[in-house]
């Protein structure tokens, strides 16, 4: 089911980690950690293959203790969804260098396609806005994909939440590290922290 | 409202040796779903200069916040009652996959001269949910053993990496009343 002016996935997510410096990425159970891989492994990429609905209180975790550094949540729509009480508690937080995207693609990709409540009825903006996350918008062009990477690295203006329409075609499986031990310890090794 | 089941007709200083624990292992994000059984600790956080209280809207919020807590640096512990540790089940898979010290405090209902049967199943399956879920479980039955319990529950959770869960019995708490 293929609509007209939909962005590219893979596109989206290398416009928004191009330029990424210091920013912590995490990318939800999903085809959303195998985009920030084919973006590029890094130190500071979090790949989440389980703990379905954790991906944005994950960034809440990480960008209260470390408020000086961007944390950017890439995650889907069905992962979103059943986190979807994690807006409230970030809309309370307010987290200021707390950022997420939604890859919005109305399915759950993983399991065969079928269709999500976005594609229908539930509106992830509107829900984050109603939570208290003012910066919230949906995305529809590279051009807003290339200001929101931009906006992501002001940590002083957050939280922000863009729902970016994708298409839902299958791209080629790009597979990070499945060792969550490594994944973590990796992190916190490149912010400066020794083993326990 | 909150009968002392077990103990003098004071209030309780429990909550206080906990903080104080909690204070001294540099505990810093403290995520909870309230429960009558932890009020008065939660005050204490929400007045301290050095803990966060992050209300959440369902428990497993909170063990995905304690993993990204860890991974930026920092501490936490999750408050919840019995009933809260249902919610969990799946997120608790992190703890052994990501590896990030976990230390929960449980408010017990569902025993202890419990009035409300829905409170029952939960609270009679906690202690085995953990267990399967592969975290250990210590219990506080009364005010006196409290210190002791956290010292050795926060001790091996944040030292030795040990997901620990320590269930605040009703005994202690104080079995819920109802009055018309």
């Amino acid at each position: 089911m293929s609509k007209a002016n939909l962005l590219d996935r893979r596109q989206v997510v290398s416009a928004l980690l191009a330029n990424r410096k210091d920013v912590v990425a995490i990318g939800g159970l999903g085809a959303s950690t195998n985009d920030i891989t084919a973006a590029g492994d890094h130190a500071r990429n979090f790949y989440l293959w389980g703990g379905m609905g954790g991906a944005a209180m994950i960034g809440l975790g990480l960008a209260l203790a470390q408020p000086k550094l961007p944390v950017l949540v890439i995650t889907g729509d069905g992962e979103m969804l059943m986190g979807m009480g994690s807006l409230a508690t970030i809309g309370l937080q307010k987290p200021s260098n707390l950022s997420i995207v939604v890859l919005d693609n109305e399915a759950y990709g993983e399991t065969g396609g079928q269709t999500s409540h976005t594609s229908a009825t539930a509106d992830l903006v509107g829900v984050a806005r109603a939570c208290g996350i003012g910066d919230a918008c949906a995305i529809s062009t590279m051009a807003e994909v290339e200001a929101f990477a931009k906006a992501v690295h002001d940590v002083s203006a957050g939280p922000r939440f863009a729902n970016v329409k994708i298409d839902s075609a299958n791209v080629e499986r790009i597979l990070p590290s499945r060792d969550g031990t490594y994944i973590v310890n990796r992190i916190r090794g490149d912010l400066g922290f020794q083993p326990i | 409202m909150h009968a002392r089941a077990d103990a003098a007709d004071t209030a309780p200083n429990w909550p206080d040796d906990i903080f104080a624990t909690l204070q001294r292992f540099d505990v810093r994000q403290v995520p909870y779903v309230p429960d009558a059984g932890h009020s008065r600790l939660i005050q204490h956080v929400l007045g301290s200069s050095t803990m966060r209280g992050i209300p959440l809207t369902t428990e497993e919020e909170g063990v995905a916040l304690l993993a990204g807590a860890w991974t930026g640096g920092q501490r936490g512990v999750l408050l919840m009652q019995s009933s809260g540790v249902g919610n969990c089940i799946n997120m608790l898979s992190l703890i052994p996959i990501l590896r990030f010290p976990f230390l929960t405090l449980v408010t017990m209902r569902g025993e202890w001269g419990e009035f409300n049967p829905w409170q029952v199943p939960m609270g009679s399956t906690t202690q085995g949910v953990f267990e399967l879920s592969g975290i250990k479980v210590l219990r506080a039955s009364n005010a006196a053993e409290v210190p002791a319990v956290l010292e050795a529950a926060a001790g091996q959770a944040y030292n030795a990496l040990t997901p620990t869960a320590v269930l605040l019995s009703q005994r202690l708490i104080g079995a819920k009343v109802f009055t018309k």
